[in-house]
């Protein structure tokens, strides 16, 4: 489990030792309520479409995921072994919840959601993910996004 | 992913996310998270339960709402527990079926050629009955998976896609392979609510698992840093190492 208390000794200290980066900033954007925002996924599980470049190594960029995407196009390239695969591999929604997002939308829950989705690959540090990042901030904007919800795997 | 979301909300985005370690997440100090009790790679608790992801997705995306921040906000419910029962599968495959005069190696690769075949008719039929599969980043099949590894572990050092370093291959052949087995248990079984006990089942009861592990000694034995890296961390989870350590160690 997720829950440090729950893990085996070893495995709750190599978690607790993994680089994680501080701020001094605490960057704050508010907006409308839930019913009027338009809501893009960033999640860092390393999914991608089935023909598009799977992650390696070290990748710091993303892969843009289309919101009426099959389920079955959606594969995983993450480059760890230490997390579980088989609730993804069983209903892509444990991990990208697309179509509970979409249902969201269908009763008025949210105001709508972005066309296009992303994925990063987390086993890499987030800070060489910045530039990539921020520019993709401004494409979402330009798409009239105002929320992001990112998902961590 | 914390540092994602102060990128995104400098950028005039609002940002809410889903933390998996607390811990993580008071240090990088995200605007809005919502720290879920949920195991590693399930970020909305189980699969197959609309009504519970729904419930983590509308709270987390409810501290958009919030008034004013940072503010980590603790999900107060545990995934639901599996009814899975014990595991029936048809694996293991004995070794001891093999013919008297191979070696151990090549029992072993006799044994998993046989797994596989028994394997493939259940993934057909989570095919056929999902319409999806989450195999398929290394672009061979499960046969070509098996006979890949077969060369691999007797010395051939030689990557099936041009487009990829042998390293590379063998890392998304043994995702592949495993995704493979978890969709053919997972159509048996009926219910896949309980990773732990299908984890417990692929590395200590398949002799895919034995497979990947001598893989892993194979990478280990190989100097450059690619195939270091395959074999310290990227093949063989930190918490089933223990099942594969040699005799007196």
């Amino acid at each position: 489990m997720a829950r440090l208390d729950r893990m085996p000794e070893d495995e709750r200290k190599h978690l607790l030792a993994l680089p994680c980066p501080s701020f001094t900033t605490a960057p704050w954007v508010s907006g409308p309520g839930l019913s009027q925002r338009k809501i893009a996924l960033i999640t860092t599980a390393g999914l991608h479409r089935r023909d598009d470049r799977p992650f390696g190594v070290g990748a710091a960029d993303y892969r843009i995921i289309p919101a009426d995407i099959p389920a079955n196009d959606l594969v995983m390239s993450h480059i760890s072994t230490n997390f579980d695969r088989t609730g993804f591999q069983q209903d892509l929604n444990v991990v990208f919840p697309l179509d509970r997002l979409r249902e969201f939308v269908a009763g008025k829950i949210i105001g709508s959601m972005s066309e296009f989705h992303y994925s990063f690959m987390g086993a890499t540090d987030p800070v060489q993910m910045e530039a990539a990042t921020r520019d993709l901030a401004r494409i979402m904007k330009a798409e009239q996004v105002d929320s992001v919800l990112l998902v961590p795997v | 992913m914390g540092a994602l979301s102060h990128y995104l909300e400098e950028e005039g985005l609002a940002t809410t996310q889903i933390s998996l370690i607390r811990e993580h997440t008071e240090i990088t100090r995200p605007p809005r998270a919502l720290w879920v009790p949920f195991e590693l790679g399930r970020p909305f608790g189980i699969p197959n339960n609309r009504d519970f992801q729904a419930k983590v997705l509308l709270q987390v995306l409810s501290l958009l709402e919030a008034e004013k921040g940072p503010v980590l906000l603790d999900f107060p419910e545990d995934a639901p527990l599996s009814d899975m029962q014990p595991l029936p599968f048809v694996c293991p495959i004995s070794f001891g079926n093999a013919a008297e005069d191979l070696n151990a190696t090549d029992r072993m690769l006799n044994a998993f050629k046989d797994e596989v075949s028994q394997i493939r008719s259940w993934y057909d039929l989570s095919l056929q009955k999902t319409g999806r599969t989450t195999a398929g980043i290394s672009g061979l099949s499960l046969e070509e998976i098996a006979g890949f590894f077969a060369a691999f572990i007797n010395g051939e050092r030689k990557s099936p896609a041009l487009e990829r370093t042998l390293a590379t291959a063998l890392r998304m052949a043994a995702e592949d392979l495993k995704a493979c087995y978890f969709e053919a248990l997972a159509i048996q079984t009926g219910d896949t609510g309980d990773s732990s006990a299908m984890a417990d089942w692929f590395w200590g009861k398949t002799v895919a698992a034995q497979i990947i592990a001598a893989l892993r000694i194979a990478c280990l034995a190989i100097p450059e840093n690619d195939f270091q890296l395959l074999g310290k961390l990227l093949l063989v989870p930190r918490t089933k190492l223990h099942l594969f350590k040699p005799a007196g160690a």
